[in-house]
């Protein structure tokens, strides 16, 4: 490879380096995304002028129509479903990396050069990439129709699903071998290929939709990876370091999201919490929960008596659209004079980091947006907390039931409140399958109805206050 | 691939792999949904392996399509990982 290539893939990955350290500030974030940018720009320059000039215009063609779809999804996208979209470039991104290697291993061993690999690393590689990357495609599909509810969000399980699993990956490991002996002949490397397809199906389907944010940062992770694997196969440094950083990347979040679920990884992956702790909530806890009701004139002069509010947002507040909402709550509180902050908890929503792009989409300021570890002391001289659509991240059992399923799990100190007022559709339970105790607390008062609806109303009674 | 050639390589990823722990631990949860996004679109980097892939031979051939494909993927990737991290980005705006 000339010089001045390896020149600007190092400049590139500097570029990356800088820009993913510039996203450790809000304020230089933009600017960080900016400057990695260009360094992807720099390292497509760098590849495109050592291209013949006839597949020229293939190129251009394929950056073109890749770039149509990229640019639509990007600004068609809601901010609800980022999720969804994430899940879809990971897979994208694990879908590139099989291909490239497929693209590779036939030409090496079926047309052009036909000489076969004369090393182990390579065809090692080329099944890595393919391996890894049909699991990140299909476990990303499967991620997408779960969260926009194609197909159940609920875990999806059968019996010898696991040994099934392990079977299939053994299997794919023998067949590697005959990759590996035998590379002229490309059924093994298909036959592998079609495994790895259907293994991301079977392993995602088990895991419930509320671990989605574990499952979208691992499968990042995945899509990493396969960068990384597809650097060896063509000898590509800044194929290798960019997919080192995505992979360390996801799997930092992962870590983050199991902790704050305290779940290990491997639970999340062996998937089916939902149905298991649900049996367990109903024998210990019974649903012998009195709640107190509050209507929307009563909660109104609640808030108007209050000093300071500490609002929770959770899932439910996506799924009702009700942020837009909340921030009118936000600013009438303010305008009343009452210190408002939000409490994140660290998997409210379905990605990392959920909540806190919905509530900056309707222009809440992020320094009123606080993370659990932060504010969780400040619940006890807080008047009033406000719960929107957010049930096993407040539930006090976490802290006080050993038999719970969630025992254990760090969760928001809201009970130490004066009031807490929770805007909730039903009594349904959280995704745990777990009655909510809070629910039933002296201080706790019911506010059923559509989020957006009554906050909404609410907010029109403050205006009169 | 020689072993003089693939023990930079693996230098390079274990060193990546360290220094993606450290870079990704500072910032901060209010950004990890822009982040993840941001590192779809870094993932993309495999635009470059489309590239060399879409290089090769005529348009008979399987590699040619598969490069063509992974392009058309990665590209999605770059284009709207890096536009949708700005999107959002753009609306964190202190008071």
């Amino acid at each position: 490879m000339k010089l001045y290539i390896e020149i600007a893939y190092l400049i590139s990955s500097i570029l990356f380096i800088v820009g993913i350290k510039m996203l450790n500030k809000t304020q230089t974030a933009r600017k960080g995304n900016f400057v990695s940018a260009i360094g992807m720009f720099i390292a497509i320059l760098a590849t495109v002028v050592q291209v013949r000039a006839i597949t020229l215009i293939d190129i251009f063609a394929g950056i073109l129509i890749g770039s149509i779809i990229g640019l639509y999804f990007a600004y068609k996208v809601k901010m609800t479903q980022i999720p969804e979209m994430v899940a879809v470039f990971n897979g994208f991104g694990g879908l590139a990396s099989l291909a490239i290697a497929l693209s590779d291993y036939w030409l090496n061993t079926q047309e052009g050069l036909m000489a076969g690999y004369s090393d182990l690393i390579v065809p090692i590689s080329v099944i890595l990439s393919i391996f890894i990357g049909g699991i990140t495609f299909t476990g990303s599909m499967i991620a997408y129709l779960k969260l926009n509810g194609k197909i159940s969000g609920r875990a999806i399980v059968f019996s010898g699903q696991h040994p099934l699993n392990l079977a299939l990956i053994i299997l794919s490991i023998v067949l590697s071998v005959f990759v590996v002996i035998n590379t002229s002949d490309p059924i093994y490397i298909l036959l592998i290929s079609l495994l790895s397809l259907v293994l991301g199906v079977l392993l995602v389907i088990p895991i419930g939709g509320a671990d989605m944010p574990v499952v979208i940062s691992l499968l990042n992770s995945y899509s990493g990876m396969a960068a990384c694997a597809t650097g060896f196969v063509l000898s590509n440094n800044v194929l290798i370091i960019s997919g080192a950083l995505v992979g360390a990347s996801g799997i930092v979040l992962t870590q983050i999201m199991c902790k704050a679920m305290n779940r290990s990884l491997m639970n999340v992956l062996l998937g089916g919490f939902g149905q298991t702790a649900g049996s367990a909530g109903s024998v210990d806890g019974g649903s012998d929960i009195v709640v107190k009701e509050v209507g929307v004139e009563e909660a109104a002069q609640i808030f108007d008596s209050v000093s300071s509010l500490i609002i929770v947002p959770g899932y439910g507040m996506a799924v009702a659209q009700a942020q837009h909402a909340i921030r009118e709550m936000y600013e009438i509180c303010e305008k009343k004079n009452i210190n408002v902050r939000f409490a994140i908890h660290p998997v409210a929503g379905r990605m990392p980091g959920h909540m806190n792009v919905l509530l900056a989409e309707a222009n809440i300021p992020y320094d009123k947006l606080i993370e659990m570890e932060l504010i969780n002391d400040d619940f006890s001289n807080t008047d009033l907390v406000f719960i929107v659509g957010a049930n096993d991240v407040v539930n006090p059992a976490a802290k006080t039931n050993p038999n719970s399923p969630i025992f254990g799990m760090p969760v928001l100190n809201v009970e130490k409140a004066q009031t807490v007022i929770v805007s909730k559709r039903g009594m349904a339970p959280g995704y745990a399958g777990i009655e909510n105790e809070l629910f039933g607390a002296d201080n706790c008062l019911m506010l059923f109805g559509d989020a957006k609806q009554s906050i909404t109303k609410l907010v029109n009674e403050l205006k009169e206050l | 691939m020689t072993i003089e050639v693939f023990i930079p390589l693996l230098t390079v990823l274990a060193l990546g792999t360290f220094l993606g722990f450290e870079l990704i631990s500072k910032v901060p949860p209010t950004l990890h949904t822009p982040l993840m996004s941001a590192s779809n679109a870094i993932s993309g980097i495999t635009i470059v392996g489309a590239i060399i892939a879409c290089n090769e031979l005529g348009y008979s051939t399987m590699s040619k399509w598969l490069g063509i494909l992974a392009l058309i993927l990665a590209t999605v990737n770059v284009v709207g990982g890096y536009s949708v991290s700005d999107r959002m980005l753009k609306m964190f705006k202190k008071k």
